[in-house]
């Protein structure tokens, strides 16, 4: 009342039309994230969850392909699955925790390489390691089949060095094959998941200021320990990210264990594409799907809890 | 204190840095006497941060030497040296909390009871209550007191300091700096700072160094180089000077009388860096504080002696505590006068006919065979007089 300007500026007293007239644009505004949403949620209703309501009634139905599927259930389905396929849950998660270990052992230091060490080349390297997408994920572990093939010269040179001899005991080989045995398909997941570990990695090293670095050795830190007391704890986003990227993916997986697998080395993935596609039992399938991916869950936060990084994400 | 007997001066001898083919620092010997507060000053690009890196072991230098008191510590990795460094923006490591942040050096050094030292060095900086903060959490004059910290914690024979306020706004900066000041005094070490505020390091250090394209153009003690500057360069980044060019025209024992646009101006001997005879050129200075302007009307009031320029008043910008101009003459364009607001006078408007004076012995004199605007910030400043050949524009940076 005192500045008549002022409170005129600040609050209109609504005459009639100003109000009206200002409002839609607000409304437009509060409505626009949803409208923004709305096209990947449809995505995900229609794609993602109708999908899993179906499975997950698939799994407590019984009845044949003949006389037609029921609801009735039958949560015994469950239960039989587990007791019949555990051992190869237990390969699939060893398989793939491997071949995470293993990316994490191969990508890190790429990455490290490329984020720290590349200079002018680190474009280059960068298309490198995703050069690979650019053919089919099926043609590039047929091409393992090859590299791996007995009397190959993968096979022969771990003949010669011995190597063989030590992962044969381990169970890893089977006399002098590479091919069909279980280190051919951890080297399968290992090299097709790869870029996703690398990827993440790269992208959480690359955030690093490198004047911490310096100031880390400015602050007495030798390397090694910059390393870890800096570079490591900084990019435990990316291991994390790359790790999970990888191992459930991997997890999942059927190819590598088809194509580069025997019988012996067969994952949780190759029983339920032959329960889905050659068996016809859906609901077991649909069952052991509901497991694999409760275990992932239970796995991944774990994980995730244990890594600590929740306040770094 | 853990210093050698020897001293603990930090030595440069012939130090340069080379990036293929630019030239960062030229050869260089620089001595920093121990428990000193010394100021690296220059404009971006100088070579100063390149200086200060090579004293802290992250730059190798392309020739010369590195001493602490009487190590060579050259070819020492950063993390060997007893310096430490406080990083421009800080550097704070993001995933640490404050105590961790101060306590990194002590562990590394495998100190295993840091909690009373990073307690009495929180206080010192007084940050006691934000040890288990995180940086981000912190504002920037925080993060920039456990910067201070982290570094100081190590007892560095040398602390360096890369643009530590730079990042602050002014008020902070103006507390900052009397409290970089305080905790040097009280901890005693020698403080080396890399700045381009030339207030900063004249408020702060007892010796300032004024780096130009490489090189130091001038050493000495804040009010020795602002008062006898020795170069264009120095009189024109230190503060503000008017330049004039002027011709000799004799040259006493005590004096040196010149001729600059119609006015003579007289330069004592002794504030004349090169040998002066009649006909040759000099450059004719003076601080714009030093210099006080009086109405056309009234010269008969002006003090017998002194120096006399006439012009006219082209701007006055109020500034509450200071009232400056700007004067075109014939000896020069846009010749700055900052007056005091004692008795001001309001006929000096824009337009007004006036005498600028100066005591003879408020001028000085420079080697006229240098860039007259070296050191002058080009703040877009488009005037019409900056084009004309050899006249001084000055531009109050603060």
């Amino acid at each position: 009342m005192t500045s008549p300007t002022l409170t005129g500026a600040a609050s209109p007293p609504a005459p009639g039309g100003a109000a009206p007239g200002a409002r839609p644009p607000r409304r437009r505004g509060r409505a626009l994230p949803y409208l923004l949403l709305l096209p990947g949620l449809l995505w995900l209703l229609v794609f993602f969850a109708l999908p899993m309501v179906h499975q997950a009634s698939t799994s407590v139905q019984t009845g044949s392909l003949e006389a037609g599927y029921e609801v009735t259930w039958h949560f015994a389905t469950y239960a039989d699955a587990v007791a019949e396929y555990w051992p190869q849950f237990l390969r699939s998660v060893l398989y793939a925790g491997t071949a995470t270990v293993l990316c994490l052992l191969l990508g890190y230091p790429l990455a490290y390489l490329i984020a720290f060490r590349a200079g002018r080349w680190r474009n280059l390297v960068m298309i490198l390691v995703i050069a690979p997408f650019f053919t089919s994920f099926l043609i590039r572990t047929l091409a393992w089949k090859t590299i791996l093939a007995d009397g190959g010269v993968v096979v022969d040179a771990l003949n010669t060095l011995h190597v063989l001899d030590v992962t044969s005991r381990l169970g890893l080989t089977a006399g002098d094959r590479v091919l069909a045995t279980p280190l051919a398909v951890v080297c399968g997941l290992t090299y097709n998941f790869l870029p996703f570990m690398v990827l993440p990695l790269y992208t959480s090293l690359e955030r690093i200021d490198p004047r911490l670095h310096e100031a880390a050795a400015d602050l007495h830190a030798r390397p090694a320990t910059v390393f870890r007391k800096v570079t490591l704890p900084l990019s435990m986003p990316g291991v994390v990210a790359g790790t999970l990227l990888t191992f459930i993916p991997a997890g999942g997986d059927y190819v590598n264990a088809d194509l580069l697998g025997s019988t012996d080395t067969r994952m949780i993935g190759n029983v339920i594409q032959t329960q889905f596609l050659r068996v016809l039992d859906y609901p077991t399938a649909a069952a052991l799907s509901f497991v694999l991916m409760a275990v992932i869950l239970v796995a991944v936060s774990v994980h995730i809890r244990r890594s600590g990084t929740e306040e770094l994400l | 204190m853990t210093g050698t007997p020897s001293g603990g001066d930090v030595r440069l001898s012939g130090i340069s840095r080379v990036y293929g083919d630019f030239t960062a620092v030229h050869p260089l010997d620089l001595t920093v006497p121990e428990g000193s507060f010394f100021a690296l000053l220059g404009a971006s690009g100088c070579g100063k941060t390149t200086t200060l890196r090579m004293i802290a072991g992250l730059e190798e230098p392309s020739t010369g030497t590195v001493h602490l008191g009487d190590q060579d510590v050259t070819r020492l990795p950063a993390y060997k040296r007893p310096v430490n460094t406080v990083f421009q923006s800080y550097a704070l490591f993001p995933h640490l909390d404050v105590f961790e942040n101060v306590a990194f050096g002590l562990r590394r050094r495998g100190v295993r009871s840091v909690k009373r030292q990073v307690g009495e060095m929180l206080d010192l900086v007084q940050l006691g209550e934000h040890a288990r903060r995180k940086p981000h959490q912190l504002s920037g004059g925080q993060q920039q007191r456990v910067a201070v910290a982290r570094a100081l914690i190590n007892h560095p024979r040398v602390l360096l300091l890369d643009e530590p306020l730079g990042a602050l706004d002014l008020k902070l900066r103006r507390r900052m700096q009397l409290e970089l000041k305080r905790i040097q005094t009280e901890v005693g070490i020698t403080f080396i700072h890399v700045t381009h505020d030339q207030e900063e390091a004249m408020a702060m250090a007892d010796t300032v160094a004024v780096m130009n394209a490489g090189r130091v153009e001038q050493l000495g003690a804040p009010a020795d180089l602002y008062e006898n500057p020795a170069t264009t360069f120095v009189a024109n980044f230190l503060g503000t000077s008017n330049l004039i060019e002027a011709e000799v025209v004799s040259a006493a024992t005590d004096e040196i009388l010149v001729r600059a646009g119609g006015d003579t101006l007289g330069v004592p001997a002794e504030r004349c860096p090169v040998p002066a005879a009649a006909g040759t050129r000099l450059l004719v200075g003076v601080r714009p504080e030093k210099a006080a302007l009086t109405h056309a009307d009234e010269t008969d009031r002006i003090p017998d002696g002194r120096n006399r320029v006439t012009g006219v008043v082209t701007e006055a910008s109020f500034l509450g505590v200071s009232t400056q101009y700007l004067v075109n003459s014939p000896a020069g364009l846009g010749l700055a006068v900052y007056a005091q607001n004692v008795d001001r006078d309001p006929r000096l408007a824009p337009g007004a006919e006036v005498v600028l004076h100066w005591s003879r012995a408020h001028t000085f004199a420079l080697d006229a065979a240098q860039d007259i605007d070296a050191g002058t910030e080009t703040l877009g400043t488009a005037d019409v007089s900056g084009t004309v050949a050899g006249t001084p524009v000055k531009e109050d940076a603060g």
